[in-house]
């Protein structure tokens, strides 16, 4: 699955972050080096406050590194591009549009119109299953719909890497084991990179080919576990001696991180 | 027993509620026009709609209520249109927010009475006066109200039209300003009342004309079915602007996740 033949879509550079707070500067990144291959799906791990969303949001180019560079497809990121979309823990659904017009957001700002336009979005709607929704305002939605939305509309964008921040972390146990299904599925029809956050170890294992370990604050990768488990993965893969043995390892090391940030 | 009740209650229609409710009001004014104490200043409903009436029939009525609706629908729409962009530019230019906001906080505790005199000196005793008294009170409750709504915008929204691809542009027209409506709605409606509070007071700097007018002439004369009649349509033309805002906060933000005031 993951051949070293493949492209590297995202190179992080010796980035650091600092943060100005009121009590002076905080180190939230220290000395972070990684590459993501094209269509590696990488999950990240850590406590909180290890600086993980401060990475995805420096990739996504809501923020800049303090030092460092990230690059995507070679070039330096400077700001929000195209080839990346970004799903958010909050969805983030505009409430003021119907469902179909959310999906239709960025195809819309691509230049489609009319028929086309419309036909483009009902696809991504079809894929998530939501399509008898599309007149339906966020608010007559559930938590789990209305992420399905969310990751419709970034899917919309045609985006090469998506980059998610915690999406499932707001929604009950059932939800998420069923939103993490779609995703793989969605994953092995339509490849992308992913970069995908979470602080659930099952979830990360489920979904990844890379689990990546961040250490508590300054954030630093810990360590990065090849994930050799085939797909298609469902929830019975959880039940695999190969799972429960990556599992128990990624754990341990995450504990120890959370003790850290204890002490 | 109780549980019958109550579902009995639930079962009346709301414009049943809406006339007892001025039937109560009726009974309560005849009640304290007919005492000894309050018939020297209430005059009955039936004194009240003879000079309607007769105001009518002279024309003198429309006259007072057309000026002082025009002041009032001039000098609100003129702060309207003003306090949108003065509030967003607030919210996102802090250097113009740090030289304006103490100005606004300043002015909009002073009662547009301690100004009118500033505004009769420059502006003459003609409507220029009036409409700008009743200009600066709404203005300033529209600018405070609409500018917390902009400050209010969920950066999350923002961040995620940003990564979908917009623009500065994009993201004040088609985030901020819908994001925001709710607040100018509710800025809007705040100050339509100030406006209308705002208008008696404007009124007294030397109109010939107008519901103000009208009350404060028929006080010399000791004319109390006037008084309470331009009272009461007062009242009513603020009800109607209220509802009319109620209607637009239906059509424009019924997307709103929150059950607010119903």
């Amino acid at each position: 699955m993951a051949g070293n033949n493949r492209r590297t879509v995202i190179k992080i550079d010796n980035v650091n972050k600092k943060y100005q707070t009121r009590k002076g500067e905080v180190l939230a990144l220290s000395n972070v080096n990684m590459e993501i291959k094209e269509n590696e799906f990488i999950c990240v791990v850590g406590p909180s406050g290890c600086g993980k969303s401060t990475l995805l949001n420096m990739i996504a180019g809501l923020l800049e590194p303090t030092e460092g560079h990230i690059y995507v497809n070679d070039k330096e990121v400077e700001g929000t591009g195209p080839e990346r979309g970004v799903v958010f823990q909050q969805y983030a659904l505009f409430p003021w549009l119907t469902v179909l017009k959310n999906v239709e957001y960025a195809p819309k700002l691509q230049g489609l119109r009319g028929k086309a336009l419309e036909e483009e979005a009902m696809k991504y709607l079809k894929m998530v299953e939501l399509e008898q929704f599309a007149s339906s305002y966020p608010k007559e939605l559930s938590g789990g719909m209305k992420q399905r939305v969310a990751i419709a509309r970034a899917y919309a964008a045609k985006p090469q890497v998506l980059l998610m921040d915690e999406p499932f972390g707001a929604l009950d146990a059932q939800t998420r084991t069923q939103l993490q299904s779609e995703l793989i599925e969605t994953w092995e029809k339509e490849q992308k990179t992913c970069f995908f956050i979470t602080h659930d170890v099952e979830e990360a294992i489920i979904l990844a080919t890379k689990v990546v370990i961040m250490s508590a604050r300054p954030g630093r990768i810990k360590e990065i576990v090849d994930v050799d488990i085939p797909y298609p993965r469902t929830q019975e893969t959880k039940m695999s001696p190969r799972f429960l043995e990556i599992k128990n390892h990624i754990w341990s090391e995450v504990y120890k991180e959370y003790l850290e940030v204890r002490k | 027993m109780m549980k019958k009740k109550k579902g009995k209650i639930a079962q009346v229609p709301s414009w049943l509620w809406m006339c007892l409710s001025l039937l109560a009001a009726m009974a309560l004014w005849i009640l304290i026009a007919t005492s000894e104490a309050g018939g020297v200043i209430f005059a009955e409903p039936w004194e009240v709609v003879q000079t309607a009436v007769d105001k009518i029939r002279d024309g003198t009525l429309w006259g007072h209520v057309g000026i002082s609706l025009f002041r009032v629908l001039t000098g609100f729409c003129i702060g309207f249109i003003l306090s949108i962009p003065i509030a967003i530019l607030m919210g996102w230019y802090t250097p113009f927010r740090k030289i304006v906001e103490p100005w606004i906080q300043f002015v909009r505790n002073i009662p547009p009475l301690a100004y009118i005199p500033l505004v009769i000196t420059g502006a003459g005793v003609g409507e220029k006066a009036k409409v700008i008294v009743i200009f600066i009170a709404s203005f300033l409750v529209m600018v405070v109200t609409i500018y917390q709504g902009v400050c209010n915008v969920d950066t999350t929204l923002i961040k995620a039209a940003k990564v979908l691809g917009a623009g500065s542009k994009d993201i004040f027209f088609q985030i901020v300003i819908p994001a925001s409506t709710p607040f100018i709605l509710v800025g809007a409606r705040l100050g339509l009342s100030a406006s209308l509070t705002t208008l008696i007071a404007a009124e007294l700097t030397g109109a010939s004309k107008g519901l103000g007018m009208m009350i404060q002439k028929a006080q010399g004369y000791y004319d109390m079915s006037t008084v309470l009649l331009g009272i009461i349509i007062i009242g009513v033309i603020g009800l109607v602007m209220e509802k009319f805002i109620r209607f637009l906060e239906r059509r424009l933000t019924g997307w709103q996740e929150t059950t607010g005031a119903q």
